[in-house]
């Protein structure tokens, strides 16, 4: 597989999709455990990220992570802008003067993105938070030598659904505690979301 | 949803430009940001003092910019966390070489977004330092969790700091007093209803005429318990003893009360709860300094109120007495 400028692009674009199109399902969902904004400030962040890369002309895909970095890091506010915007600058990073991602370039980029996540938002696996997605999707990374969209969307998904049966230990669910039970995690939800974008992108080009 | 607005996504912007409008000698905007300044800013010399969080709070925080107080207040979206841009921007505006504290209020994204901003910071050569008030009995105390909320009892962390930036004392020594102020401030609140963030259009939880939530926090996080509403001394009561129960108060000790409003709660009602704290802390043989009540940090229209207590000494005493010019605060 290999990502480039446009199929990034693509990525991003059926991200924002899927977050403007359930922008009142993850307000609904924070509402529950949380202060019911999740919904709100990502789709004011995705939307100023994609109004930014759909005005602007990329020859490498580091700088579209770059972009869409700095955007959600000013736009996004909460806890959702520091930790998206520091996952993309980690991927950036990573694919610094690529023309093209490849399978382990996306390997090593997500999994330097769930490092920065980690740093940032001091929560380990099973804190009820996006770590909960991230972290099996890095790792389907690292055990499979090719990766099949269609695998990722899975494994995405049933990671995002376990979060439901989980107790928060970060973020204002945390506050909860055993009421946070029964709910899914609205970070992991809006993570799925980047991550079944992604699929989309692979699977187009198997 | 009915509120006196313009349209949803540009409150804070036109909730500023009031702000600065009402008081053009002492506030002033940083232009194109969200971040309130003393109009004198920087001060040559002076430890700088940024606070911030999600509007919804007012007057906290900009109304308590002013000498004596803060230097900067960093205005986020509704119940939002400010950016990290504009931390960053509210930080260079205050830095007159002394360095730059922040007070942040123990929420995620708070805690994240400034210390981000912090990093921008630091790579600029200043100096930065920061506390983080978590005042809120309501939530267990533990490191491996988010761990207590900031509420009220940020009020007096802004007060007593500030007085101490405005005499002169140094990084270190702001820094150290703002820590003993965590120390020894503890609140705990109560909803009877709930609020509607503009943007949201919806209320952010639900109550029956009946209810009462005991310990909700001021975004209308959860609390520890629902109930039937009960009579203002019974309410008083609970949330005093509950902030007792988290402090070590001897007889003859000395504080200061401050008796919150949430938005929509009259005065009244606030004076009928602060008659009992009173009276509870003077069986208790505890001596009350200062008193204050009304409407320091709000949570939009929520109707409820909160009851902070700070343990005082001589230092902390004469520091909260100090003058303060700030609108909101005025001593």
């Amino acid at each position: 597989m290999k990502l480039d400028v446009q199929q990034v692009l693509n990525w991003l674009e059926k991200t924002n999709e899927k977050i403007q199109m359930n922008k009142e399902y993850l307000t609904s969902l924070d509402r529950a455990i949380g202060d019911g904004d999740h919904g709100i400030n990502m789709s004011r962040g995705f939307q100023e990220a994609i109004d930014k890369t759909t005005t602007t002309t990329y020859i490498s895909v580091s700088d579209v992570l770059k972009d869409v970095a700095m955007t959600l890091i000013s736009k996004v506010g909460g806890a959702s802008g520091p930790l998206y915007g520091t996952a993309f600058l980690k991927m950036s990073m990573v694919v610094k003067n690529r023309e093209l991602i490849d399978k382990k370039t996306l390997e090593n980029a997500l999994e330097s993105a769930l490092e920065g996540i980690l740093q940032r938002g001091k929560a380990q696996l099973n804190d009820k938070t996006l770590v909960d997605v991230w972290t099996p999707v890095v790792d389907l990374l690292k055990a499979k030598e090719v990766i099949k969209g269609s695998e990722l969307e899975e494994v995405a998904k049933n990671a995002m659904e376990s979060t439901k049966e989980r107790m928060a230990k970060k973020g204002r669910a945390a506050y909860l505690k055993e009421r946070s039970i029964g709910h899914l995690d609205p970070g992991s939800v809006s993570s799925y979301y980047l991550f079944a974008s992604l699929a989309e992108v692979l699977s187009e080009e198997e | 949803m009915k509120k006196i607005i313009n349209d949803p996504n540009v409150v804070v912007q036109d909730m500023l430009k009031g702000l600065v409008a009402a008081y053009p000698n002492s506030l002033k905007q940083v232009p194109n940001t969200t971040v309130i300044v003393r109009k004198d800013a920087p001060i040559t010399g002076k430890v700088g003092l940024v606070s911030g969080g999600g509007s919804g709070h007012e007057p906290a925080h900009a109304g308590y910019v002013g000498q004596g107080m803060l230097d900067a207040a960093v205005c986020g979206e509704v119940f939002t966390s400010p950016t990290p841009d504009q931390v960053y921007e509210a930080i260079k505006a205050v830095n007159g070489g002394a360095g730059v504290f922040l007070v942040i209020k123990n929420y995620t994204g708070d805690v994240m977004n400034f210390e981000m901003a912090t990093e921008l910071a630091l790579a600029d050569g200043i100096e930065v330092e920061q506390v983080i008030v978590n005042d809120d009995v309501a939530v267990e105390d533990s490191s491996f969790t988010t761990g207590r909320r900031g509420i009220a009892g940020t009020i007096f962390v802004h007060k007593i700091a500030g007085a101490k930036a405005q005499a002169g004392g140094s990084l270190q020594e702001v820094k150290a007093i703002a820590e003993k102020v965590v120390a020894n401030v503890r609140s705990m609140g109560m909803a009877l209803s709930p609020c509607t963030v503009p943007a949201a259009g919806k209320p952010s939880f639900e109550l029956a005429e009946n209810e009462m939530e005991v310990g909700m926090g001021i975004h209308g996080e959860p609390g520890t318990e629902r109930k039937a509403i009960a009579t203002a001394d019974d309410i008083a009561t609970e949330l005093t003893q509950k902030v007792l129960d988290d402090m070590a108060l001897n007889r003859d000790d000395e504080v200061a009360v401050m008796v919150n409003g949430l938005g929509s709660t009259p005065e009244m009602e606030l004076y009928i709860v602060n008659g009992k704290v009173n009276e509870i802390l003077k069986e208790k043989g505890i001596h009350i300094h200062k008193t204050f009540v009304g409407e320091y940090m709000t949570s939009l229209e929520m109707a409820g109120c909160s009851v902070t207590l700070l343990k005082l000494d001589e230092e902390l005493k004469e520091l909260l007495d100090a003058e303060s010019k700030a609108p909101a605060f005025l001593s």
